[in-house]
């Protein structure tokens, strides 16, 4: 279970995190939209624990990730950046396999190699990528590379950061069930950061609406378009007028 | 009021910075000796700070050796005191030359290379990543680098100093009329352990500043490709001045000691 707690987090003086208080059930599928700049991956790198909130707690199981260093919690969560950020001097075996190669879990690198190749064609790809340098590959197929790296451990928690950002709406779809797919067979916690409405609608059983640094609304994915809340009326529908500034 | 307010300011960021270096240079000491050791890392650093930097420190010594020797040869033509180019030649560069311009030369090439290098993995993500995977960014970017740079320079200055003076002893006997032997043999009396010993552990304190320029400013850079060409002429700008200082005072020392 992921606990946030009445999170604040101020930069230069300017709230983005306002008394953030949100609930992840364990082996749920959660999203949180908002806006560019509401606050998600301030919130995101908050649950990671690459920063610390000024206020407010963070737990994930039993372990407060905002009070411990961050090393105690990472080993059960996998992590989908935004832009993949798979690492331009390793080949995409070494990128998939990094946490076996060069941190604790050491395997061999026959295994890990073996490892990477069960995991890219997991995510779809075949076994000639493994050698590829992440420079060589399309933007999906680095998406796809970079959710195979979140995997490998098999995670009881993803945190998947705009997965589909960037991708045509063909690859966004392919990207989407295999997220679903991967979630599901995993029985992993997933908690989903998108601004991409047909994303939430195909990953996540739970969504969240993040704006001003404050959770506006709180629901199911399947009544999201059918929601009166205003903020949430405004996002689904890309209203100009409302509650939410753009900024 | 408003330049005091202004002083304090620039006082307080100055202080600051400080504190992060400081911070900074006690964390990678205190990543030097725990485990894990990232060997290949290691490896991989040595050969583009030590070995990649070769050429170029190879040729600005020759040139510099070189060049020395035609100006110690006017100089000292003024006062009849030519005899003395191969002593002020190998001097001059196992002291001050060598290690100076070493210093600055892998500087250029290496402070930069480092900043850009983590400035680009900081902005896209992978410095996170590299958290996420459990893996100490300090550990695995910044110990390998610092300890290749830091080991690598004196062993560049001491071929670098070998090469300004093979420089200077190339245009003494083609240029300047001396024989092969009376150079070689003037060198050999005039050169002593300290002259050499000084500029190698000068190379121990160059190194570990470029290296550092490099890795701090790489890992502080800000967002986007102007955050890490800030990063990148930062850290070139902050080893040379630093070189340079550190040179005066390591020269000091030497020199009352």
């Amino acid at each position: 279970m992921i606990k946030i707690n009445n999170v604040h987090k101020a930069f230069s003086g300017q709230n983005v995190l306002d008394g953030v208080d949100m609930l992840v059930q364990e082996g749920s599928s959660t999203a949180i939209i908002g806006t560019s700049g509401a606050g998600k991956s301030v919130l995101l790198k908050i649950l990671l624990g690459l920063i610390r909130p000024d206020i407010g707690e963070v737990s994930i199981g039993n372990i407060k990730v905002s009070k411990d260093k961050p090393g105690r919690t990472l080993s059960e969560i996998g992590m989908l950046f935004q832009g993949s950020a798979l690492f331009d001097s390793l080949p995409v075996w070494q990128n998939i396999c990094f946490k076996f190669l060069k941190g604790r879990e050491k395997l061999s690198i026959q295994d890990a190699k073996e490892i990477a190749i069960q995991k890219l064609e997991k995510v779809g790809l075949n076994h000639e990528v493994a050698n590829k340098y992440p420079s060589d590959l399309s933007g999906g197929m680095k998406k796809r590379v970079a959710l195979a790296r979140a995997i490998v451990g098999n995670p009881k928690i993803i945190f998947f950061d705009e997965p589909t950002t960037g991708l045509d709406p063909i690859m966004t779809n392919t990207i989407n069930n295999l997220i679903r797919e991967i979630v599901e067979t995993m029985e992993a916690t997933a908690l989903t950061i998108t601004h991409d409405i047909s994303s939430v609608e195909q990953i996540a059983d739970n969504v969240a609406l993040l704006e001003s640094g404050r959770i506006r609304w709180e629901g199911k994915s399947k009544k999201l378009r059918d929601s009166k809340n205003p903020y949430v009326y405004q996002f689904v529908n890309g209203k100009t007028k409302g509650p939410i500034t753009a900024i | 009021m408003r330049i005091l307010q202004n002083l304090g300011k620039s006082a307080n960021i100055f202080l600051q910075k400080i504190g992060r270096v400081t911070k900074f240079i006690i964390s990678i000491f205190s990543n030097l000796f725990t485990p894990p050791t990232y060997g290949g890392e290691i490896l991989k650093a040595f050969f583009q700070i030590g070995w990649m930097s070769l050429p170029v420190l190879g040729l600005t010594a020759l040139f510099t050796g070189g060049a020395l020797a035609l100006q110690i040869y006017a100089g000292g033509s003024r006062f009849n005191a030519e005899q003395v180019v191969p002593a002020i030649v190998a001097i001059g560069m196992a002291r001050e030359l060598g290690p100076v311009l070493g210093g600055l030369i892998v500087a250029a090439r290496v402070a930069s290379s480092i900043a850009a290098e983590i400035g680009t993995m900081k902005v896209t993500e992978q410095v996170d990543a590299l958290i996420t995977l459990s893996t100490d960014p300090i550990k695995y970017l910044a110990v390998p680098r610092v300890l290749a740079a830091t080991l690598s320079l004196p062993v560049l200055i001491a071929i670098g100093d070998s090469i300004g003076i093979l420089g200077g002893y190339l245009v003494g006997i083609n240029r300047l009329d001396f024989s092969s032997s009376t150079y070689l043999a003037s060198t050999a009396s005039m050169l002593q352990i300290s002259d050499i010993s000084s500029g190698l552990v000068k190379g121990v304190f160059f190194g570990f500043i470029i290296s550092l320029s490099g890795c701090y400013c790489g890992f502080h850079s800000s967002n986007g490709a102007e955050g890490v060409g800030k990063a990148t002429k930062s850290a070139v700008v902050a080893a040379c001045v630093c070189i340079l200082a550190a040179n005066y005072i390591l020269t000091e020392v030497f020199f009352n000691s």
